[in-house]
């Protein structure tokens, strides 16, 4: 029963915070509804016992990349409508992206339905009273079977990070 | 409904006690730190401090909380309304969800079976600047908005290296959870301070500049912003956000006291001959006590009188507590200490007696802040930055690697801890100077452009 309140309390949140994320007009106003949205998110994953991805989500995207949000968005006069978003290509490529996306959810849910218990949901085998500790075995799992992609992940990062701080400085030495 | 709200209240009774006791004490705590703050600041000067509120300005704390509440509170026509009265709220409500992941002593712990325990009031507390941020943006203000940019660049920058500082004290106690990390204390007969040192002190530094405290405290230079981001609060509102700042103080004094200073143990635990140690809190309630029952006949007014015998009966009471457990434990057989009420008495015993010496050092660590503020000038903004890029982030990141160099040669080659952990400190320490040097001459050798650069920078901070 508290399970499901909070589920649902969440999930309400997070979809009304995104919706209303999309529709302010002020730059601001939709990154505080962003923040909500991944806050919510967050607490879905602490209602699933998934605690190390729900503190992940809060010192990454929340505690990290939000703020990096604002502080550009500060800084940067985002008030000013910009034309080029209104031409009418865009606007079509964005409806056909929005309606792939919702119809790829539409395709999951329905072939999970197909299956029942064995489809794309992953049950789980322990009881909520006893999961074992998931910071460890996500940590084992990084680093045992999934080290190669981890890897990749990370220099593709150093990578990124790299070329930023070129592109960075190739602007600060011409004057 | 009503029987799932009860059923609830019964399980979780111990935690939603320790919650409500943190957010109705915390802002109390608060008040009293700005007063013994001003006290030291005082007596650092030469001065008396506040002595007209009370005995010794003792009250004084409660004087401007109830000013602060009764002032008119403005809100600027041109701000934007919602997020202006949201953000100090998000200040605050950030601070305070966050000491819920901290244990002060082995009983007082609001998620007390947190696998993830420091992570969460590490990240939590990491949601703070929001509100700082917001608000200076909210307020439409060229000062706010200025202070809200640094603080926000500040914190970027320094939330780094604590971060890092954090892994190698995690990486020395092998787990994240509260208890386990001062367990893991006890069992290795060390504070994780004494093994790695640097590690403490970027994290003492950082902690400084995330909750916004002299030397690091740009985001409101009086001197030129005139309050940084909080220029346009007032009242209420303006106190929750210096709630928050006092608050985030104990939060990170705890993270440090429990990662690098022990937590809940008192000093050298595990040495027996320093037992007596043991009466110390109950010797210094004691004292206090007489100090206050002996002050209280040169008060002036009649409720002043009445106070210093609050104090001091509130002294005797919890020294009396802890008298008779010590006694009980030190006399009594094992069946008298085996019955229930005396095993609930001696449980709460720990309890306080763990809380005492948490407390001293939060308050200890509190103390070095307050000393720093009052003896080291404001840092520039290009130098915050310097120090935190080219200096903090380096050392803490070769600490990280030491201290894993240092865990594996302690493990793998069965070294002597000592030995270990002295190379390890130095060699981080020489790399780290290395790195500064080397950093020092790129500059000097590029000095022509980054001149240039630098004027550029300063240009656009200042307006």
């Amino acid at each position: 029963m508290l399970d499901s309140i909070v589920f649902y309390f969440f999930a309400g949140v997070a979809v009304l915070s995104a919706l209303l994320m999309v529709t302010r007009r002020n730059a601001i106003h939709s990154a505080v509804f962003l923040i909500t949205t991944l806050l919510s998110t967050a607490g879905i994953f602490l209602q699933l016992h998934a605690e190390f991805l729900f503190i992940a989500q809060i010192i990454l995207y929340v505690g990290g990349i939000m703020v990096l949000f604002i502080f550009v968005i500060m800084l940067v006069r985002l008030d000013v409508p910009l034309p080029q978003i209104r031409s009418p290509l865009r606007q079509w490529t964005a409806i056909f992206v929005a309606f792939v996306v919702f119809g790829e959810g539409v395709y999951i849910v329905w072939k999970s339905r197909l299956v029942p218990g064995h489809g794309l949901l992953v049950l789980n085998p322990y009881p909520s009273d006893k999961l074992p500790p998931n910071t460890e075995n996500l940590a084992k799992s990084l680093f045992s079977f999934y080290l190669l992609p981890f890897e990749i992940a990370s220099v593709l990062l150093l990578v990124a990070m790299i070329g930023a701080v070129v592109m960075g400085k190739k602007r600060a030495n011409t004057p | 409904m009503l029987q799932g709200v009860l059923a609830f209240v019964q399980t979780w009774w111990v935690e939603l006690l320790c919650a409500v006791l943190i957010v109705l004490v915390v802002p109390l705590i608060a008040g009293y730190i700005v007063l013994v703050e001003r006290k030291v600041m005082a007596d650092m000067q030469a001065r008396l401090g506040p002595m007209r509120v009370g005995p010794h300005g003792l009250l004084q704390p409660i004087a401007d909380a109830v000013k602060l509440l009764i002032k008119e509170d403005l809100i600027p026509d041109d701000a934007d309304k919602f997020i202006f009265w949201f953000a100090p709220v998000l200040s605050m409500t950030a601070a305070l969800t966050s000491m819920g992941g901290i244990a002060f002593g082995p009983w007082f712990q609001v998620g007390r079976d947190i696998n993830i325990g420091l992570l969460f009031v590490v990240g939590v507390s990491a949601l703070g600047p929001f509100g700082i941020v917001l608000g200076g943006w909210a307020s439409n203000n060229h000062y706010s908005i200025i202070g809200a940019i640094r603080s926000t660049a500040q914190l970027i920058s320094y939330e780094t290296t604590a971060g890092f500082a954090l892994v190698s004290g995690f990486l020395l106690a092998g787990t994240l959870k509260v208890s386990d990390i001062v367990k893991a204390q006890y069992t290795d007969h060390v504070w994780y301070v004494f093994l790695a040192p640097v590690g403490f002190f970027t994290y003492l530094i950082a902690s400084i500049a995330e909750t916004n405290r002299a030397p690091f405290d740009l985001p409101e230079a009086e001197s030129e912003l005139v309050a940084g981001y909080m220029t346009e609060y007032s009242g209420f509102r303006w106190s929750l956000y210096f709630l928050a700042e006092y608050a985030n103080m104990i939060v990170v004094g705890a993270v440090g006291a429990t990662l690098f200073l022990g937590g809940w143990l008192r000093p050298f635990p595990n040495v027996a001959w320093l037992g007596w140690v043991d009466g110390l809190p109950t010797l210094l309630l004691a004292v206090t006590g007489v100090y206050c029952v002996m002050r209280a006949g040169k008060q002036p007014v009649h409720v002043q009188v009445m106070f210093m015998w609050a104090v001091a009966l509130v002294c005797f009471l919890v020294a009396l507590i802890f008298g008779v457990v010590e006694f009980a434990h030190l006399t009594s057989s094992a069946a008298f200490l085996s019955q229930h009420p005396v095993q609930l008495l001696r449980s709460m015993y720990d309890g306080l007696y763990g809380a005492f010496w948490f407390l001293l050092k939060v308050s200890a660590y509190i103390y070095i802040f307050m000393w720093l503020r009052f003896t080291l000038p404001r840092f520039r903004f290009d130098q915050l930055m310097r120090l935190g890029w080219h200096i903090l982030i380096p050392l803490a990141l070769v600490n990280v690697i030491a201290v894993g160099i240092m865990l594996a040669l302690m493990s793998s080659l069965g070294w002597n801890r000592w030995l270990a952990a002295l190379l390890t400190t130095l060699g981080t320490l020489v790399v780290g100077m290395l790195l500064i040097r080397w950093n020092d001459k790129h500059a000097a050798a590029a000095s022509g452009s980054i001149a240039t650069d630098n004027t550029q920078v300063e240009d656009s901070y200042a307006g």
